[in-house]
């Protein structure tokens, strides 16, 4: 009777306390879908979160913040965060997101497929003026989300001391996958090999889009990954595998494409311009250019871009500060400033000029900006996409047309679950 | 054991005697009274601690998993909805990137534990009786020294690992000057048994293994064995965790009194059999603990996979996928789904395991008792 008795005792207090934890943590309901026209004005200190690549960053966004206080009295606490990914979680799970974040693509499906991002692009001034793709890569059911902050786009990566050693000449810089495949034969010499690819969708992607090839549709209703463009643009980067003139870097012992470049373990590599900061830091002495891709057989440019925005939040409470802030972050003096603090290209058409005349060596990035794809990117599909990466990284051996009926099948059946 | 057994019957006789006589009294107020109100008194902090931050996240973790929650705002908010099964639907029965990625794991973690709980449990008991041995000179510094791995951070040790079996580390150097190239340790996925039967020339699978699947995966699959880079995290697990359980197999081996090994020398046993048939039995709930201890942290390893990013998916166990597949994907019903997939799995082995190493003299005494007091009440009722 006793043991009866302080059992349901226990439960009484384990019912009590979930009570307790559920009023504390549900703090109003979530209206999911709504997409408010007008932000909310709260004029409390504005929270941002930054996954940020170094001091360098850090320094450069605390700075900008503190420039923007000093403009608009509207205080601004910048924090680096450990774990950007699980951060924004965690916030956004406790209803405290931060004010202003970083988001990346993939992330960015997520959060707006969940109603959980405000969407302000077309509040920011002159919001065309953002290079197309990176529009493209923030915009969800037609509505244009958060200001892209940055971005980068792949280039052709040329050491120019192999690169003379071989005989090779500024004209033979390639222009067609023929000639890319020719030069990065001729340069795989004495343990050296011509290319080296990153062994992701990110670093391969761009060899199908230049083949004429689609991935998913921009509106993440179709997908077309198994398309004969596609299996050909595979087979020609398997071929280049199988015929010794690309290797992947975890096969020259290298963590990443650009240190297997560095190390001169290949004489080019396709890669986007954080190798910059890379070949500065560690391998000072290596001389390299770098140059648009090539084109597809049929004449085709294209090259993958990568970006992450300043979201904010649909729970921020000061969303027009907010956003006054982002609009700040995203002028052209500003993005310049980032430029020159820790090498980003700006994400605004008007900068390009001024970015390019000041950086010069990689102006074949900014260059190819018409070309540029947004990496692949769908809410929930993740594991889809690592699954691809997977299969990639065994191309060696792998038929394309199994990797990509397979990626076709596991995206295909993402797209129908998110309806 | 004759004695033994007799003297069981014995000590149950008495029991089911004793038991019958212990009628509970009737209840008085007296100077034991309070007892229970004070026992609850003074274990409560650690009943609140539990409870809440053990007992409610298990339960809310379970609303989770039989929920459509996307992990924005509280999982008790009103437009998070129950789907019942639907997410271990996904992950069990229906054919998709779900389940082909929780088969994959469980499978990587199959191999992780076959390897590793053998490996880690024998490798502490013999450095325990090795260090345990009285006329072995500088015993303190090898007990520190076997012990060092376990006390240093995984993360170090992760990181270590990943530089000694890197494309140029030690272990490929030391390949090398043997006359060989050694392997891309880390990004290779294909499985140790596979690699081994390629050596011998079977490169394709036989019709039989690849053309029938078990929940999504063939055979042939199933069979892989773990990747060489499973392979290098089963070497840093065992490295790590045998020096604590040969502390705790040292533990046992001090407490097993000097006489019960002379009085087995006096009776001529070798060494030998001292070890199989004396001390072995006698380490038995160490053994148990140990083993146990084992399978449960090799189910639920973590750390390595997520120092190492995991984008080898031949590494990535359940408790890394949960949290992939929360975190990254986004898909927090599927997340929590797995890591109860992984409770129960636990729970089933452990208990199996207790089965397996229950003691059989034990059981034996209370079938007996169980029998008499069946026995006795039939006798009452007749």
């Amino acid at each position: 009777m006793n043991i009866r008795h302080s059992r349901i005792a226990v439960a009484a207090l384990a019912a009590g306390l979930i009570a307790v934890t559920a009023a504390c943590s549900s703090g109003g309901g979530f209206s999911s879908n709504s997409t408010p026209s007008s932000g909310t004005t709260g004029s409390g200190t504005l929270k941002v979160l930054i996954g940020s690549s170094g001091a360098a960053e850090t320094a450069a966004v605390k700075a900008a913040a503190a420039a923007f206080t000093k403009q608009s009295g509207v205080k601004v606490e910048v924090t680096a965060a450990q774990n950007l990914t699980q951060q924004i979680s965690q916030g956004m799970a406790a209803n405290t997101p931060p004010d202003v974040f970083y988001l990346d693509t993939s992330s960015f499906q997520n959060y707006a497929k969940t109603g959980a991002l405000y969407a302000y692009g077309d509040k920011v001034s002159n919001p065309n003026d953002f290079f197309p793709a990176l529009k493209t890569a923030f915009t969800y059911n037609n509505h244009f989300y958060c200001a892209p902050k940055d971005w980068s786009t792949l280039g052709l990566v040329v050491n120019t001391d192999d690169w003379a050693k071989a005989g090779l000449s500024a004209a033979d810089v390639p222009t067609t996958w023929d000639q890319l495949a020719a030069v990065a034969k001729k340069l795989t010499t004495g343990g050296r090999v011509g290319l080296t690819l990153d062994p992701t969708h990110s670093g391969i992607d761009e060899f199908l889009l230049q083949n004429g090839g689609t991935l998913i549709s921009d509106d993440k209703k179709s997908a077309a990954f198994g398309s004969q463009q596609n299996i050909d643009a595979l087979t020609y980067v398997k071929k280049l595998a199988t015929e010794g003139s690309m290797k992947y870097p975890s096969a020259l012992s290298a963590g990443w494409n650009g240190e297997a470049f560095g190390k001169n373990k290949a004489a080019m590599t396709i890669v986007g311009n954080w190798i910059d900061g890379a070949m500065k830091s560690d391998y000072p002495s290596v001389k390299y250019k770098v140059y648009e891709l090539p084109a597809g057989p049929t004449g085709t440019k294209a090259t993958n871009s990568f970006t992450n925005c300043w979201a904010i939040p649909a729970k921020s409470a000061s969303q027009a500060n907010a956003v006054k802030l982002v609009d700040f972050l995203t002028s052209v003096d500003q993005q310049m400033a980032f430029a020159k603090a820790f090498g980003v290209m700006p994400s605004r058409q008007s900068a390009k000029d001024q970015w390019t005349s000041a950086f010069g060596n990689d102006a074949a990035f900014l260059s190819q900006a018409a070309n540029a794809h947004p990496d692949l990117a769908l809410a929930g599909g993740a594991q889809a996409v690592s699954d691809y990466d997977a299969k990639l990284a065994q191309l060696a051996t792998t038929d394309p047309k199994t990797i990509l009926s397979s990626v076709q099948k596991n995206i295909t059946a993402v797209i129908a679950q998110n309806g | 054991m004759t004695v033994d057994s007799t003297a069981g019957l014995s000590r149950a006789e008495a029991e089911v005697a004793a038991r019958s006589a212990r009628r509970p009294p009737r209840r008085r107020p007296g100077i034991r009274g309070r007892e229970a109100a004070a026992g609850w008194l003074f274990t409560a902090p650690v009943i609140v601690l539990i409870v809440l931050f053990l007992v409610i996240p298990i339960l809310m973790a379970i609303w989770v998993s039989l929920s459509n929650w996307t992990g924005i705002g509280s999982p008790f908010s009103s437009n998070v909805k129950f789907v019942g099964t639907r997410n271990y639907r996904f992950l069990l029965t229906q054919d998709g990137l779900s389940r082909q990625n929780l088969m994959q794991s469980l499978r990587n973690n199959f191999y992780y534990v076959l390897f590793v709980v053998p490996l880690q449990t024998a490798l502490a008991l013999f450095l325990a009786v090795i260090v345990n041995r009285r006329r072995l000179a500088g015993r303190g510094f090898f007990r520190t020294a076997f012990y060092f791995p376990s006390v240093t951070s995984s993360v170090a040790i992760v990181i270590v690992f990943l530089f000694v079996f890197g494309g140029s580390g030690v272990v490929n150097a030391l390949i090398s000057k043997l006359g060989a190239t050694g392997p891309d340790w880390f990004s290779q996925q294909a499985g140790i048994f596979h690699l081994g039967l390629d050596k011998i020339g079977v490169h394709k699978a036989p019709g039989v293994l690849a053309n029938h699947a078990f929940l999504g995966q063939s055979w042939w699959e199933w069979l892989s064995g773990p990747s060489l880079a499973m392979l290098v995290l089963i070497i840093l697990a065992v490295w790590t965790t045998a020096g604590t359980f040969m502390l705790m197999f040292l533990a046992a081996l001090q407490g097993i009194s000097a006489d019960v090994e002379e009085a087995a020398v006096v009776d001529g046993a070798t060494s030998w059999q001292r070890f199989w048939r004396v001390t072995l039995p006698m380490l038995r709930p160490t053994l148990f603990l140990v083993l146990t201890l084992g399978l449960i942290s090799t189910w639920q390893t973590f750390d390595a996979q997520f120092i190492l990013g995991a984008t080898n998916p031949t590494v990535v166990t359940p408790a890394y996928l949960s949290y992939q597949t929360s975190f990254n994907n986004q898909q927090w019903g599927q997340g929590a789904a797995i890591s109860f997939i992984l409770f129960f799995i636990i729970i089933v082995l452990a208990a199996f395991q207790r089965w397996v190493l229950r003691d059989r003299d034990e059981a034996r005494e209370k079938r007996m008792i169980r029998k008499q007091r069946r026995a006795a009440a039939a006798g009452r009722s007749s």
